[in-house]
């Protein structure tokens, strides 16, 4: 675990340098998840370790964003005037969004494939 | 006693143990209250554990400050776990390859959908330019959109709250949508999750399935991407045409 989580640790950081030192507008962690990304491919393979720790950390993964969402106290105030535009808006973009991308892809795509439970 | 009991609150309202002790305690009430209701979308565990911390932090006059000081550490692990999404996205690397048009064209519908129709909805209702402007990288995670919403002329801390409800809404409405729409495929409903709610869409996406998973990862981050590109002249030619 100590292993998988430096790999995930120096990845960050390299991301971080990356996406500062190139002004790139990407967060550094979605670079450093391209770059192990890529070295996965190369390597041919996860290890059981890294498989494992990734499984742990991302299976609680709406853990990780209660704090940033407890934020939102701080900053309903600013919702408060216009609060039934935002929220008609919001409600209407995100299913709207949601029944686009669905759409599309199931336009563009041949064989109805794939089995399992879904969200 | 009451005294004492001040005495002691007074000392764990300084410290980061209580917030995040609280934190953990919050969600572990919210994953609970989920799994007991079947995975059911509506009992989201994110929203639950931040009502639950909303209500205590209020009632206890906490600041968010003080609170995210033990939070923190939680906070922090969003980094590493982004970059752990890349390796869901290695094990299914065989269907992602073999959907590549689907993939490309659902991004591009998608990441245009969730731009276009936040500002002219919004616009249609009558809110001002400036929350037009904050609404429009509302799809992508935090840190992109406040950066778009700081380039843009919208309110970055705007945008941060329209972000977090935009996750919350598409974690929360997805399965009611995919399954009227009957797209059953696991590939199809976690990318486009990962398009309309970023990264705690994915976290529902996880939960369900790692097909899902890894699609609505690879979402969230090419949308990321597309969406700092796109917004800057889609949202100035928006508003212009008003």
């Amino acid at each position: 675990m100590i292993s998988a989580l430096s790999a995930l640790l120096v990845f960050q950081l390299a991301g971080e340098v990356l996406a500062r030192s190139l002004n790139l507008p990407i967060p550094g962690p979605v670079i450093g998840m391209l770059m192990l990304f890529v070295a996965l491919v190369l390597r041919g393979g996860t290890g059981d370790e890294l498989q494992s720790t990734s499984q742990n950390l991302l299976q609680h993964l709406s853990l990780l964003f209660v704090p940033a969402g407890t934020g939102i106290m701080v900053h309903l105030h600013r919702v408060s005037d216009e609060w039934l535009p935002l929220l008609i808006s919001l409600l209407l973009s995100t299913l709207g969004t949601l029944v686009v991308t669905a759409l599309v892809m199931k336009l563009c795509q041949r064989s109805p494939a794939a089995s399992g439970e879904a969200p | 006693m009451t005294q004492e009991i001040s005495q002691i609150w007074v000392y764990l309202s300084a410290s980061p143990l209580l917030g995040l002790t609280i934190t953990l305690l919050a969600y572990q009430a919210a994953f609970a209250l989920y799994r007991r209701s079947g995975n059911n979308p509506l009992a989201n565990p994110v929203l639950i554990a931040v009502f639950i911390l909303v209500l205590f932090l209020t009632l206890t006059a906490t600041s968010y400050e003080t609170y995210f000081a033990g939070a923190q550490f939680v906070h922090f692990l969003l980094g590493p776990a982004t970059v752990a999404l890349a390796i869901p996205l290695y094990t299914q690397f065989k269907r992602v390859r073999s959907m590549l048009l689907p993939v490309l064209a659902g991004l591009l519908a998608g990441s245009l959908t969730a731009i276009v129709s936040a500002v002219l909805v919004a616009r249609l209702l009558g809110a001002s330019a400036s929350t037009q402007l904050s609404l429009a990288p509302k799809s992508v995670t935090t840190p992109i959109a406040m950066g778009i919403a700081e380039r843009i002329g919208g309110i970055p801390s705007l945008t941060a709250v329209l972000v977090i409800v935009t996750g919350i809404l598409g974690a929360v409405g997805a399965r009611f949508v995919f399954d009227a729409m009957k797209v059953r495929d696991p590939a199809i409903r976690g990318f486009a999750i990962g398009i309309a709610s970023h990264g705690i869409g994915t976290a529902r996406a996880f939960q369900v399935n790692e097909q899902s998973g890894a699609f609505a990862a690879l979402a969230m981050g090419m949308n990321g991407a597309l969406t700092a590109l796109l917004v800057p002249w889609i949202a100035a030619y928006l508003i212009n045409i008003g």
